[in-house]
């Protein structure tokens, strides 16, 4: 990873390394966050700071630091960094923060930052761990703002809050899907999105744990 | 008492950790394939949550809520934004301490549970059980109950999908959605079944 050049590392996370679809990480707010728009790209652009920031200053103390403390310096860390977005948020945009309620402080265990930071940025450089942090904030973006966007819109018919469908109860056309507001439809969302996924990039698909004989054999089978 | 048992009830149904709240999803999703692992994974989070969700309790009423220190004579001192630092260490701690304790006292339980034990501090069912204990402003008693009851009620999911997953091995599904895609789907339809239980009035 030593030679990968910046764009690589900014870009390979969004589609070809997916920190959700593939890595499995940092699932749990990628679901409970995303019913509006608005609270949705507020989370991104949290979690992306703290990734981006995390990986930075892992990176920079990571020849100082004894590998059996390293959890918990890495914790105190990204705590501490979670705390100040936490602080700036309840300042700023008190509504949104209310909206998020435990999820700011759930960034501290969400497993992009620890997951990120134990496998990139522990061996690499600050620049290019803080360009990772970018990426896979990205990433984890992409998918959010999908799902966020789907629910929002044929959930309550608006983005953003503005008015896309009319629905039905303001004397419009729309009949909107409840379900959309509810939590499973997150699941069935980001799953139809690594099955589309995985379908343009066939290396990610998982190999099957027995294979199906066919039912037939071939030459009698007509 | 009654009151107690219906915040248990509450916490592990109508407020399902993992199926309704997506809390802890991504050890939910990575250990679900047997069954043995999921009950012991199951245990020790249902142990680690009963013991934390109390102890942040208690350090948040007596140490970091607004005015808390007025029996150190400093009742002007409001510490709550370090809350998430202490909590996560409390977290780490115990989880240091559980795994220290078990291996010295109970060794069978603690090769059961082997490396789950460690992976739960950065389990977020953990932390957002304290998280939402503080927010909604529990006292230590129902902080108790509550964190029995999240526990239990984590544990409860991860064994039934994890039951699901060993049936649905030998099923042909489409090749995208292999593995981590059909879990999530099948999440998706336990979380619509639990979604039945929010109707229950307590």
């Amino acid at each position: 990873m030593a030679t990968a050049s910046t764009k690589t590392i900014l870009i390979k996370p969004i589609f070809m390394d997916n920190p959700i679809a593939l890595q499995i990480l940092g699932v749990c707010s990628a679901l409970a966050v995303t019913t509006s728009l608005q609270v949705t790209l507020v989370m991104c652009v949290a979690l992306t700071t703290v990734t981006a920031f995390s990986n930075l200053f892992i990176s920079m103390i990571r020849n100082y630091m004894p590998s059996s403390i390293r959890i918990i310096i890495q914790m105190t860390i990204i705590a501490s960094l979670v705390i100040l977005v936490d602080q700036v948020l309840k300042a700023y945009a008190f509504e949104i923060s209310k909206q998020l309620s435990v999820f700011v402080g759930l960034i501290i265990t969400n497993c992009i930052v620890m997951g990120r930071a134990e496998a990139f940025a522990m061996k690499n450089p600050p620049i290019p761990s803080f360009m990772d942090g970018i990426g896979n904030g990205l990433g984890y973006s992409v998918v959010l703002i999908v799902v966020g966007t789907l629910r929002e819109l044929f959930g309550s018919g608006t983005l953003l809050g503005i008015t896309i469908l009319p629905t039905v109860a303001n004397g419009g056309w729309y009949q909107p899907n409840g379900l959309m507001l509810l939590a499973p439809s997150a699941f069935f969302i980001i799953a139809f999105f690594i099955w589309i996924l995985r379908n343009k990039y066939d290396e990610q698909v998982e190999k099957n744990e027995f294979e199906m004989k066919p039912h037939t054999i071939e030459k009698g089978a007509h | 008492m009654e009151h107690y048992l219906s915040l248990f009830i509450s916490a592990v149904f109508v407020e399902n950790m993992a199926l309704m709240l997506f809390l802890g999803m991504c050890t939910f999703l990575a250990v679900s394939k047997k069954v043995d692992t999921a009950i012991g994974l199951g245990i020790a989070v249902i142990v680690v949550q009963t013991i934390t969700v109390p102890v942040n309790n208690l350090i948040y009423n007596y140490l970091l809520k607004d005015g808390a220190l007025a029996w150190a004579g400093m009742p002007d001192v409001d510490l709550s934004f370090l809350g998430f630092l202490c909590y996560i260490g409390v977290i780490a701690a115990m989880v240091q301490i559980l795994e220290m304790f078990l291996d010295k006292f109970v060794p069978a339980l603690y090769n059961a549970l082997g490396v789950f034990l460690p992976l739960i501090t950065v389990n977020c069912a953990i932390l957002g059980a304290s998280l939402f204990m503080v927010e909604r402003s529990y006292t230590f008693p129902e902080s108790l109950a509550y964190g029995v009851g999240a526990g239990a009620g984590w544990a409860l999911a991860i064994v039934l999908l994890a039951a699901i997953r060993e049936k649905m091995k030998y099923s042909d599904v489409p090749a995208g959605l292999r593995g981590l895609g059909i879990t999530f789907m099948t999440t998706g339809l336990m979380s619509l079944g639990f979604m039945s239980f929010s109707g229950l009035t307590l």
